[in-house]
C-alpha cells in the first residue's frame, strides 16, 4: 500500500515540475501505480510551493527503519532525495531530521541508534542536493514514542525519522 | 557513631525540596534468602502513630534485603529491657529482638532509642539513638534499619540512601530523587521534554542527566542542595549517558559532535573534552571501575549490541560479554568484581550479572520488561526498571536473586532508576 501511495505522488510530481529534469526522481519509481487514485489528486498548480501540496511526495515526512537499522530502506529513498531536491532549490529553507527508535534496546542505544538513522536520512538528502549547512539531526532515541503498544504494529510506527520544515 | 548519625541526618535536611508528592505507594515482595534471620521487631512505645511508621519502615526494608524473616509477636510488646523475657522470644524462633520507643521532643526533632538484642546468647547486641527533624520520620526508620541490618549481617546498611529515577506520565516528564524505597518523592525537574540517564555524583550531592527541553539531548549537571544547574555538554546531534569518576573529578559522556556516539572525557565543570573511543559506530552507556582505572560500555561494533571495557584513559578495547542476544547499560558492582546489565533475547529483557575473572553469567530475573539496573552501594541490591499492571514500576533484586521487590509508584511509568550512594 505504501508502494503504491508513492508512485501515486511521484506521477503528481513529475506533473507539477514539468519544466524539472525528471531524470533521478523517475529512476527511483517503482512499479505499477494505481490509477483510480491518480484521478482523484489533480496536479497541483505550478505557482504552489510543493511543499504545501498535500498531493506532492514532499507531504511525505516520514521514512521507516527495520529493527535495529539506520540504513534508509529503498522505498522510502524517494522521499528523502525528494527533499533533498527541494532543499537544493531552496537554499534558504533549513530543516530539522528526527530519529526515533521502538523500545527495545536500552534508552541510551537508542538515543544513539536514533541519531544514526537521522544522519543518514542526512547524508541522503545531501546526496539529493541538500547543503549539510540546511539540516540539523537530532535523535528522541525511544523516548517519544508515535504508538505506545508493546508490539511489532506500534514498533514499527516509531523506527522512524522525520523531516521537520 | 553518633557524628556519621548527625552527619547523615544533615545531609537529608539539606535537601531542597520543590516539591513533595503524596507518595502512596504499593510494595510486593516476591521470594525470600535462603539463610533468613528470624527478627521480632515490637513497635516502639511512646507517640503511636511515629512508632507505627518507624515499625512500617523498619520491617520493610529488612523484609526488602531478602535477609530476614519477620517473627509473629502474638501481642506481647515490651519497650524496656527489664520488660524482655528471653524464653517467650526463643519460644518463637526468633534470634533477633528489637525494642525501644520515639518521642517528639521540645525542639521538634524526633528522637528515637532502640535495643537489638541476641535473644539466643540473651544479650544486647546495639543500644542506640536516632534523630531527624520533625518531619524526616520515615528517614529515622531507614537510620534504625540500616543500624539493625548492619549489626547483624556485617555488611553497611543502604535504606537510608537514596535513588532517582524518572517518571513519564503522558508527554510530562518528572526527574524524581526518592529514598531508596520509593518514598519521600521530590521532583528536581519537571518538563514536557523528555528526561533520560540521571547519573550520582560520588558523594551524592548532584544529579548529571539528559534533557531535551532545547529540542535536542544536552547533558546537565545539577545541584541537589542548591538546584543550580550547568550545562556539561551541548554540542549538536545527541549529549548524553553522563556517568561520573569515583574521585568526582571526570565524567564520561557520550557525544555525537564528531559524527556517530563515541565516548569522551570532560571535568564537571564541562572543561578539558578529551575523546576516548574512536570505533565510529556506536559506543555509549560509559560505567567507570570502583578503581577508577576502566570503562564498561556498550557498542554494536560487532554488529549487535554487546558490551566492552576500554581503560579509562583510551586504550585498547576488550569485548566482554558473548553468547546468544543483546547486551546494554554495564555498571560495575561496588567492589569491582562483577558487572550488572540488561540481557535481551528472544523479544525479552532480562537483569543479568557477570563476573569479571571468569566471565560467568547469571540471569537474575524472570525476563520481561527489565532494563537499567545499578547496584545499591553495598552491592546487595540491584535497583531497575520493570513492568506490571501496564506500568512502568521500580524493582530490586537482592544479588543472589533470591527476593524481587516491586514498587507501583503513584501514577505514570517510572523509567531509567540509578541507586545513589552512600550520604
Amino acid at each position: 500500500m505504501k508502494k503504491l501511495v508513492i508512485c501515486v505522488l511521484l506521477v503528481n510530481l513529475l506533473a507539477a515540475c514539468a519544466s524539472e529534469k525528471p531524470k533521478e526522481v523517475a529512476a527511483a519509481a517503482p512499479e505499477t501505480p494505481a490509477a483510480k487514485e491518480t484521478v482523484a489528486a489533480e496536479p497541483a498548480a505550478v505557482a504552489v510551493d510543493p511543499l504545501n501540496d498535500p498531493a506532492n511526495i514532499l507531504a511525505k515526512r516520514s521514512v521507516y527503519f527495520p529493527f535495529d537499522v539506520s540504513a534508509v530502506q529503498d522505498a522510502d529513498k524517494p522521499i528523502v532525495l525528494a527533499h533533498g531536491k527541494y532543499l537544493n532549490e531552496h537554499p534558504s529553507r533549513k530543516i530539522r531530521v528526527e530519529g526515533n527508535c521502538d523500545e527495545r534496546g536500552s534508552n541510551e542505544y537508542n538515543l544513539a541508534l536514533g541519531q544514526r538513522r537521522a544522519e543518514s536520512v542526512k547524508k541522503m538528502l545531501v546526496l539529493g542536493g541538500a547543503k549539510a549547512s540546511q539540516i540539523e539531526t537530532v535523535s528522541y532515541g525511544e523516548e517519544k514514542p508515535k504508538a505506545t503498544g508493546h508490539d511489532e504494529a506500534s514498533w514499527s510506527q516509531n523506527r522512524r525519522s522525520d523531516i521537520k520544515y | 557513631m553518633v557524628l556519621r548519625v548527625l552527619r547523615s541526618m544533615i545531609g537529608l535536611l539539606l535537601f531542597v525540596q520543590v516539591s513533595v508528592a503524596s507518595a502512596v505507594l504499593d510494595i510486593e515482595i516476591i521470594g525470600a534468602g535462603e539463610h533468613q534471620i528470624p527478627i521480632a521487631i515490637v513497635p516502639f512505645g511512646g507517640d503511636d502513630l511515629l512508632a507505627k511508621t518507624i515499625n512500617a519502615v523498619v520491617m520493610g526494608d529488612l523484609q526488602r534485603s531478602g535477609l530476614f524473616r519477620p517473627v509473629d509477636l502474638a501481642g506481647k510488646a515490651p519497650h524496656e529491657l527489664s520488660e524482655v523475657s528471653y524464653p517467650d522470644w526463643q519460644a518463637r524462633g526468633a534470634d533477633a529482638l528489637v525494642i525501644g520507643s520515639v518521642a517528639l521532643q521540645a525542639n521538634g526533632r524526633i528522637e528515637a532509642r532502640f535495643r537489638l538484642l541476641d535473644v539466643v546468647k540473651q544479650a544486647e547486641l546495639s543500644g542506640q539513638a536516632v534523630s531527624a527533624n520533625g518531619d524526616q520520620v520515615r528517614a529515622v526508620g531507614h537510620r534504625v534499619a540500616d543500624l539493625i541490618y548492619e549489626k547483624l549481617t556485617g555488611d553497611k546498611g543502604v535504606f537510608g540512601t537514596r535513588i532517582a529515577y524518572v517518571n513519564r506520565q503522558g508527554k510530562k516528564f518528572s526527574l524524581i530523587v526518592a529514598d531508596s524505597d520509593g518514598y519521600n518523592e521530590q521532583t528536581v525537574l519537571a518538563q514536557n521534554e523528555p528526561i533520560m540517564s540521571p547519573a550520582w555524583s560520588p558523594d551524592g550531592s548532584h544529579l548529571a542527566y539528559v534533557s531535551f527541553e532545547t529540542g535536542h539531548a544536552v547533558v546537565y549537571v545539577q545541584s541537589l542542595y542548591t538546584n543550580q544547574r550547568t550545562v556539561l555538554a551541548d554540542f549538536h546531534g545527541s549529549n548524553s549517558a553522563p556517568a561520573w569518576s569515583p574521585d568526582g573529578k571526570q565524567m564520561a559522556v557520550v557525544l555525537t559532535r564528531d559524527g556517530s556516539s563515541q565516548i569522551y572525557l570532560v571535568r564537571p565543570d564541562g572543561s578539558g573534552l578529551r575523546r576516548i573511543t574512536f570505533s565510529g559506530v556506536i559506543d555509549t552507556e560509559p560505567n567507570f571501575s570502583p578503581d577508577g582505572q576502566s570503562l564498561l560500555f556498550t557498542s554494536d561494533r560487532g554488529g549487535t549490541a554487546q558490551i566492552y571495557s576500554v581503560p579509562a584513559g583510551g586504550g585498547t578495547e576488550q569485548r566482554v560479554t558473548f553468547g546468544e542476544g543483546n547486551n546494554f547499560s554495564p555498571r560495575y558492582s561496588p567492589d569491582g568484581k562483577g558487572f550488572v546489565y540488561t540481557h535481551f533475547i528472544n523479544g525479552k529483557f532480562y537483569i543479568a550479572v557477570q563476573d569479571i575473572q571468569n566471565g560467568q553469567v547469571e540471569i537474575l530475573t524472570a525476563g520481561g520488561w527489565e532494563k537499567k539496573p545499578s547496584f545499591a552501594p553495598n552491592g546487595k541490591l540491584i535497583l531497575f526498571a520493570s513492568e506490571a499492571r501496564g506500568r512502568g514500576i521500580l524493582a530490586t533484586v537482592s544479588s543472589d536473586g533470591r527476593v524481587q521487590q516491586h514498587m507501583f509508584t503513584q501514577s505514570g511509568d517510572a523509567r531509567e532508576p540509578v541507586w545513589g550512594p552512600h550520604l
